[in-house]
């Protein structure tokens, strides 16, 4: 056993056994309505908008997100709020109102699938491929995150922890699919939220609210500005992520983030499990409004950390015997607050969060491996019992590579950092090709495939580049003062428009498909099912409006 | 979301927050009493009891509204 951050009383571990009960419960009581290839893969469509909704933005609340950006907020301060704003909002609502009609429509069970209808085999294999790589890695991110948790926390074993929490999401997934993860997730939810949000709550009355909390930052660390949203975005120099707001808006506002929200399949194949068209589209913008809040119980312990820790954190590479890494603020946050029964709803809390994210990377694989990489190009003509158990074995196989993987994610000196570079690679390139595939039925399978290629190439040529001659870092990210976050968003901004350039003149230069062949797939060939007579209160584009509303307005309040 | 004869996510969710709301309410009474050896910051408030009884109610309420004789 290595040393604990608190002891965990007998109620708390109660909470806790409850919780893996309560899971693996769930899965073994899902599994004998999890029949069919469309049970495991897309949970049979059958789930409401609010199921889906929820776990939309559970699945993207794992490890990364509670633990990730706490200790980005610690680090970068409120800055880190736009990866849930600027950095999400805007890319839920245009995948709620303007893409979704067409993955719906088309029936596809994935993004690559969605790939192929539109381009051919080609993209979907370069798709699948990269999307496989980049699951089992954030997969195995997860997994190191809550290992580094129950360390911290309770005290276990990091390799126990790892095996423990990895097969447990294993089973429930492997019994019931995507039914069982996303129902979970649901839960997963609900705890999350319980367990985290008391952490805000009694910061904000130890420091006497807003005003109190900031007065303690600028007290503690003078000469910097930690709580504005876009005030020090003006220089590169004037914040503590060295970056500027046109990385901010057009690197993350646009590229990774609508890359990421729409074109990412762990958090699009939730919308996809939706009952109805309807549905599909609310539930991202369902999704929207709990994102929103979400920094609530992410950033602001983050920044109440600043205001009220007696120690200062350090680099998880700087962290030596006694002192604590940024990684982990949210830990000692609860351990500060929670006392038996609360900390172990914290633990739970947390714990949770890695499980829902583990179990969305776990699903999404097992749905593009066994449909778009083994019945694509492996074996095209089996039936639906054999897919069938293909997703549920290559549920095992997802985990035990991502626990390889975890052992990787060690070597890492910033996991979120690491996970951004991640993005921009696979993502920022995929984006450029669905959203020209969708709207511009001009492009071509040969314009596809190359754009998509060449994205994820000078994506990683960048990195690789700034990498090897480090003064090449003024070039990519227009700034020498560019941290790791700045230059990747600038690094996705790149290699979506380099997709984009090339995706054009390839498709201008080979013949386009037959408007009949596009029907369901692109803007101006897809008749999308009106809304005339559907009361004001039903319409997506209503609460969307709401939403976009409420987004401007926090922005403004934080600017 | 349902196939016939399937309970309800959000009774589940009701029963294990119902669960959670009394293991919590009664630990943070038992703290009450008898205060732990180190006791976390703003212990006064006494967080438990509040909000152990937060969860219990949305439990209650989860359990009541989502119960399976109701669930079609």
């Amino acid at each position: 056993m290595a040393d604990r951050l608190v002891p965990l009383s007998s109620v708390d571990i109660v909470i806790v056994v409850l919780y893996f009960a309560m899971v693996i419960g769930i899965g073994l009581y899902l599994k004998r309505y999890t029949n069919t290839g469309e049970d495991f893969f897309l949970a049979g469509r059958s789930m409401t908008a609010w199921v889906a909704g929820l776990s939309f933005v559970a699945a993207n609340l794992g490890a990364l997100e509670l633990m990730g950006w706490a200790s980005a907020a610690y680090q970068y301060a409120i800055l880190a709020t736009h990866w849930y704003w600027v950095g999400a909002i805007p890319a839920m609502l245009f995948l709620g109102i303007v893409m979704m009609p067409f993955y719906y429509i088309s029936k596809t069970h994935s993004v690559p699938g969605y790939l192929r209808l539109r381009y051919g085999e080609g993209a979907r294999a370069v798709s699948a491929i990269t999307f496989a790589f980049m699951t089992v890695l954030m997969s195995g991110i997860n997994m190191f995150s809550m290992a580094l948790v129950m360390k911290v926390v309770l005290g276990w074993d990091i390799n126990f922890s790892i095996w423990v929490s990895s097969l447990t999401v294993a089973a429930y997934v492997f019994l019931g699919g995507l039914l069982s993860a996303i129902l979970n997730e649901v839960l997963q939810f609900f705890l999350i939220w319980l367990g985290a949000l008391l952490i805000p709550i009694l910061g904000l009355i130890e420091t006497g609210g807003w005003g109190g909390m900031v007065a303690r930052i600028h007290q503690n660390f003078p000469g910097q500005d930690y709580t504005h949203l876009w005030r020090t975005l003006g220089s590169f120099s004037d914040n503590p992520m060295g970056i500027h707001w046109t990385g901010i808006v057009l690197g993350l506002g646009w590229v990774i983030s609508f890359g990421y929200w729409t074109t990412d399949f762990l958090v699009v194949q939730r919308v996809l499990s939706a009952n109805s068209l309807n549905a599909a589209r609310m539930a991202p913008i369902i999704g929207s409004g709990f994102k929103m809040l979400v920094p609530f119980i992410v950033i602001l312990p983050g920044l109440l950390a600043l205001a009220v820790l007696p120690e200062r954190l350090v680099a998880e590479s700087a962290a030596v015997q006694g002192s604590h890494s940024y990684n982990e603020v949210l830990p000692l946050m609860l351990a500060r607050y929670a006392g038996p029964g609360l900390l172990g709803l914290g633990v739970t809390a947390l714990i949770a969060g890695f499980m829902s994210g583990m179990a969305g990377n776990v699903s999404a694989f097992a749905t593009v491996w066994t449909y778009d990489i083994y019945r694509a190009l492996i074996r095209k003509n089996a039936g639906d019992p054999h897919y069938l158990a293909m997703g549920r074995w290559c549920t095992l196989l997802g985990v035990l590579v991502s626990i390889g993987t975890a052992y990787l994610v060690m070597q890492f000196k910033s996991i979120m950092d690491y996970v951004q570079a991640l993005f921009s690679f696979f993502i920022a390139p995929l984006f450029g090709t669905v959203l020209l595939g969708m709207l511009w039925k001009r492009a071509t399978a040969a314009g596809g495939v190359w754009g998509l290629v060449a994205g994820t190439l000078s994506s990683v040529g960048m990195w690789a580049w700034v990498k090897v001659n480090p003064s090449a870092l003024s070039i990519i990210a227009l700034s020498s003062n560019a941290k790791d976050m700045a230059e990747n968003m600038y690094r996705g901004l790149w290699s979506w428009i380099i997709c984009v350039v090339v995706t054009v003149a390839v498709s201008l230069a080979t013949k386009p498909k037959p408007d009949a062949e596009l029907t369901g797939l692109v803007y101006g060939c897809t008749e999308v099912p009106s809304e005339k007579g559907v009361p004001l209160t039903r319409r997506p584009v209503f609460w969307a409006a709401l939403a976009c509303a409420v987004f401007v307005l926090l922005n403004v309040i934080f600017w | 979301m349902h196939k016939p004869g399937m309970v309800s996510i959000w009774f589940l969710i009701g029963m294990l927050l119902t669960v959670y709301g009394f293991i919590i309410t009664a630990a943070g009474i038992y703290q009450y009493f008898v205060p732990p050896a180190a006791p976390p910051v703003l212990a006064s408030l006494h967080a438990g009891i509040w909000w152990g009884l937060v969860i219990l109610a949305l439990g209650c309420f989860y359990c009541r509204r989502f119960q399976p004789r109701k669930t079609k």
